[in-house]
């Protein structure tokens, strides 16, 4: 069960705008799913390790040297807005 | 601190820029202070389908800071995403190692390691228009050529208790630092910035209070000044009935000030886990010997060696081995003297006292004033031949123009005159000129002695070695 | 249909190779047939959202591009530079990347020509292709149906004969169950055999490239053509064995294990009795046909579903529209990133942007994330002590042949359980490959064979014998 405000919590963290009528669906549509989902909490997993990685691969490692950069021009391409030579973004004000 | 009842509890987070050839997870050049987003690429402008790649120097020179700190390497460690939304951050998350650091534990100096861990840097936000400040600013424009530089943050426990000790600590580290040659250091260049954490409690409690985070303060003097006003506000709070309250704060070297920097109701939750695009480090014999290998004596351990093998004070072997220039210059000096080992205390404080005081912060190593010359000086007074105050103006002469000591003493006539009939003769004319003080001394009033040496040092252009003429004075009027 | 079009991809190639068909000529029907698809509007299918306007430069046919002028439709979600690179998402309407995703150069450099880029559920979210920012994808075996998700476009274009084959993504099953639905062959690699290099992530753990072609032989040959270890990903390994065309004759001595857990209730009848016909089928070719247990198997489906959205909802963090993308109109940031994001994401991607940060915020982690981790933990060991006894786990693809648009858009929960049979492989990171295996009501049918890892040579051997003896045609619907 995720209720309303909890709903509202995550869309701040996911910086989503929600429509009131979004936020009625996700809770109900979200709430069902985790019914589902929270049946996993009846298995005995205590001391089983948990798998992030199904390949057993360690020190992916890359030399240090130096590969081409892409010219700003590419770089900028497909900014939707840019500022001398960077990409524009209105300020972080507070809560941002 | 204690004349207030409380003592500051301090602990210091320092983010650390690696000095690789790339970034952390792509191979675009570490940038210098070139034009905007001239070193960006797919990786570190997070574009739709790239993939991070570890740099492995990044993992060495992690490794050669965690031994200096003498940290605890983790055999194997991960990297976590930890996700929160800026402009600075392209991805959305920042790439950082969480639940296993590279190393844990450790000390340096006086104050233990919590850990050091690996992560990238954000990129630069700059905000135009207005003040420059973040909030007075209207657009902000970012430049990505500073995303993805590695960088170890250190951490340490919460030993320290003055802004003086915070300031010679993190002094301390940057010299480490520095000679290990993994990062430029630079405060105002910002390759090396600090975090402090503060609060205060009663003397003699061991309980902590509520911290605060004292954000990037980009200089010696600044973390000082900037430490020692938040110790000072949170004493006043406190003593006037308030609470320090848990906060993230900005502190202004220019009007002193000390601002909160986030907005409070801001919930941080960084929902850190796993980074699935990257696999374990698992530490080889091969990375630590290696990493072993490159180790060269640190300011700890040089300082040690002062202290025990030349028998140097404790202040003066720090003085001298935390400042790696006027180490090297006074070994330098100490290898062209006679290797008597008695010379090496008068050699360090004649070069952290009277050379430094003539040469500042510059390398002793460029100035006129050869470390032969400096030894044969300091022998010169050792054997009386050459008196403390004569030394001095020698050494003027050696920082002005350079040469031989022996030469200077000789061409000025700047040897001191021995004991013998020169002296006393000067000294039996002292008297003669001066009956009211010799009355004096006769009635035991020795500050009477004053103007009889004062006389002798004149006669003799302070060539007289005071002692003597003390003893000259007491034997010729009998006392 | 004519004969070019009819001609199997690796015929096509021969034919190329030895001067019997010209590249263009070959390119420019296929190319007319897609470019009359995409104008057809609701009569087509929707397949592409873009296709290439001219022939591109391909090199002549040697030993270093066997594949010269074979045309190839690749999934809108690898980058493909200065091609149109979507993801099927609004956000990125428009986007052409500065860079080609590692499996499209390695096939380029083999010989393929890009024929265009193929529709998709919304960031590969989706089993039924209708959460596509460029619309639904409709069935070739029956337009008021769903062609599967997520790469509903590079399955129904195969079917169609809009391309002799093409690339597609699997992370739950959006390559298998696709190919079920619209009756050819897809197959999904072990993880890591194929580089994510340049795939618009959606769960980086899970997501793995792949074929789709008519028959297992091109599948094959495709597939051999995508293998490879890459340095721009460090999940990527080395595929031990070289990957071969199949030509296996019969199935003496090989196991196939029937897991009652993903054979049971859900299936439909007709479904299970296409199943059915097929181990018979097996049997008859040698094989032995035994029910084993895959205990954790009912649970892959909640692991999953936890573990794709919370990698998702951070993959997807990078959407920001600061750098590339869609952005809406706000002065301050905050209201730009919402709104942005608001408008960018469609109804199903925001559901898992929701529940992923949800798993992973504080407080939830363990008891969601975390927890699935262990699922997941369980899930390999079960497959890895049936492959003790059996060469090959057998299953329908999809519990459902094609249904009907929007029959099941309102409700996510039934919508997700189309990929109960192909998520536990997933999961486990083991290849798995569909094989069309008869019709139901005048629909197709997929048969599932999954193997361990980096079994794909024996996997498609298996699944090429079955080919054969099945007689699956689907000539009909590329007519
Ligand atoms: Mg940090
Ligand atoms: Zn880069």
């Amino acid at each position: 069960m995720i209720d309303r405000a909890q709903v509202l919590h995550v869309a701040k963290l996911a910086r989503l705008d929600l429509t009131d009528d979004e936020v009625g669906a996700m809770s109900r549509e979200l709430s069902a799913v985790l019914d589902h989902i929270e049946k996993i909490g009846e298995l005995q997993l205590d001391d089983v390790p948990a798998t992030s990685h199904v390949i057993d691969v360690v020190n992916a490692l890359r030399p240090d040297e130096p590969r081409p950069s892409l010219p700003r021009e590419l770089a900028l391409a497909n900014a939707p807005e840019v500022v001398d030579d960077g990409f524009g973004v209105p300020s972080p004000g507070a809560g941002s | 601190m204690s004349a207030s009842g409380y003592e500051p509890v301090i602990g210091l987070e320092i983010h650390v820029q690696l000095r690789t050839n790339t970034k952390m997870f792509c191979g675009c050049e570490l940038s210098f202070g070139d034009p905007p987003n001239v070193h960006t690429c797919p990786v570190c402008l997070g574009l739709p389908g790239a993939l991070p790649v570890v740099n492995a120097r990044a993992i060495h020179y992690a490794l050669m800071v965690g031994m200096a700190l003498g940290c605890e390497l983790a055999p194997r460690s991960i990297f976590h995403r930890k996700n929160y939304f800026y402009p600075d951050l392209p991805k959305g998350y920042q790439i950082s190692q969480y639940d296993i650091p590279i190393c844990s534990g450790g000390r340096l100096g006086d104050v233990r390691i919590h850990r050091a861990h690996l992560e990238e840097d954000a990129a630069k936000l700059i905000h135009v228009g207005a003040s420059g400040r973040i909030h007075g600013a209207d657009a902000s424009v970012v430049d990505y050529n500073r995303g993805g530089t590695p960088l170890v943050e250190i951490v340490t426990e919460p030993d320290v208790r003055s802004a003086a000790q915070a300031r010679e600590w993190l002094t301390l580290l940057r010299e480490t630092l520095r000679q290990l040659g993994v990062s430029d250091v630079n405060m105002e260049e910002g390759s090396l910035r600090c975090d402090a954490n503060v609060s205060i409690r009663p003397v003699g409690s061991d309980l902590l209070g509520t911290k605060t985070e004292l954000k990037n303060m980009n200089s010696f003097r600044y973390l000082e000044r900037g430490v020692e006003a938040e110790i000072a506000r949170q004493i006043a709070l406190v003593q006037s009935g308030g609470e320090v309250e848990q906060e993230t704060l900005h502190y202004d070297p220019v009007s002193g000030a000390i601002s909160s920097l986030r907005s409070k109701e801001e919930a941080h939750d960084y929902r850190y886990f796993p980074e699935p695009d990257l696999v374990p480090v698992v530490l080889t014999d091969a990375m630590i010997e290696t990493a072993r290998g490159e180790l060269p004596e640190l300011p700890a351990q040089r300082a040690e060696r002062y202290e025990q093998q030349l028998g140097l004070s404790a202040d003066s072997a720090r003085l001298l081995a935390f400042r790696i220039d006027l180490g090297n210059y006074f070994e330098a000096a100490l290898a062209a003297g006679d290797g008597d080992s008695e010379a090496a205390q008068p050699l360090a404080n004649w070069i952290s006292g009277e050379l430094v005081a003539r040469l500042g912060d510059d390398d002793p190593a460029g100035s006129k004033v050869t470390p032969a010359a400096l030894a044969q000086l300091v022998a010169l007074v050792r054997g009386k031949q050459v008196t403390q105050g004569a030394a001095k103006t020698v050494l003027d002469r050696l920082v002005a123009d350079g040469g031989e000591p022996q030469a200077i003493v000789e061409a000025e006539g700047l040897g001191a005159i021995g004991g013998g009939d020169e002296l006393a003769e000067v000294v039996k004319r002292a008297l003669e000129s001066d009956p009211a003080a010799v009355e004096k001394l006769k009635a035991g009033n020795m500050k009477a002695i004053g103007p009889i040496v004062g006389f002798v040092m004149r006669e003799t252009k302070g060539r007289a070695d005071g002692g003597e003429v003390n003893r000259l004075v007491r034997e010729q009027l009998g006392l | 249909m004519s004969d070019l079009l009819s001609l199997s991809a690796r015929a096509a190639a021969e034919q190329i190779r030895h001067g019997h068909v010209s590249a263009d000529e070959l390119f420019g029907a296929y190319r007319e047939r897609a470019a009359a698809d995409a104008a057809a509007g609701e009569q087509g299918l929707n397949a592409y959202t873009w296709v290439a306007e001219e022939t591109p430069a391909a090199p002549a046919a040697s030993d270093a591009a066997p594949l010269a002028g074979v045309p190839l439709a690749v999934k809108d979600l690898f980058c493909t530079e200065g091609v149109p690179s979507q993801s099927g998402s609004r956000i990125l309407a428009g986007y052409r990347p500065p860079y080609s995703a590692h499996v499209v150069e390695q096939l380029t450099a083999a010989g393929t020509t890009l024929l265009g880029k193929t529709n998709q559920d919304e960031f590969a979210m989706g089993s039924s292709n209708e959460n596509s920012a460029f619309g639904d994808v409709r069935n070739p075996w029956d337009r008021s149906r769903v062609p599967g998700g997520s790469s509903g476009g590079s399955a129904a274009a195969v079917a169609a004969g809009l391309a002799p084959w093409a690339l597609g993504t699997d992370t739950g099953g959006s390559i298998r169950q696709p190919a079920a639905l619209c009756g050819i062959v897809g197959l999904k690699p072990t993880y890591g055999a194929i580089s994510r290099y340049g795939m618009i992530a959606f769960a980086s753990s899970l997501d793995q490239a792949g074929p789709f072609a008519r028959d297992v032989s091109d599948t094959a040959l495709l597939f051999k053509h995508m293998v490879g270890q890459d340095s721009r990903d460090s999940t990527s390994l080395q595929h031990p064995h070289q990957i071969e065309l199949p030509k296996g004759v019969d199935l003496k001595g090989i196991r196939l294990g029937v897991p009652e857990e993903l054979t049971g209730e859900g299936v439909e009848s007709g479904v299970r009795e296409a199943f059915n016909q097929t181990l018979a089928l097996a049997e008859q070719l040698g094989a032995t046909v035994e029910t084993t247990h895959l205990p954790h198997a009912p649970h892959a489906l909640s692991a999953y579903y936890l573990i794709a959205p919370a990698e998702a909802s951070s993959n997807l963090a990078r959407f920001d529209g600061v750098r590339y993308g869609h952005r809406a109109e706000a002065d301050d940031l905050l209201s730009m990133y919402t709104r942005t994001r608001a408008e960018g994401f469609g109804p199903e991607v925001k559901r898992r942007i929701m529940l992923g940060t949800y798993a992973l915020s504080s407080g939830y982690y363990d008891a969601y994330y975390g927890r699935a981790q262990k699922v997941r933990t369980k899930i390999a060991e079960d497959f890895t002590t049936a492959f003790e006894q059996f060469d090959f786990i057998v299953t329908p693809t999809a519990p459902t042949v094609a249904f009907r648009l929007g029959e099941k858009t309102a409700d996510p929960l039934e919508m997700y359980l189309q990929d109960f049979c192909t998520v536990p492989m997933s999961l486990a990171g083991i290849p798995a490959i569909s094989i069309p295996n008869g019709l139901s009501d005048g629909l197709p049918v997929g048969f599932q064979i999954a193997g361990p890892a980096f079994s794909e040579n024996r996997l498609l051997d298996a699944a090429y014998v079955l080919e054969q003896a099945l007689g699956f045609d689907g000539s009909a619907v590329r007519a």
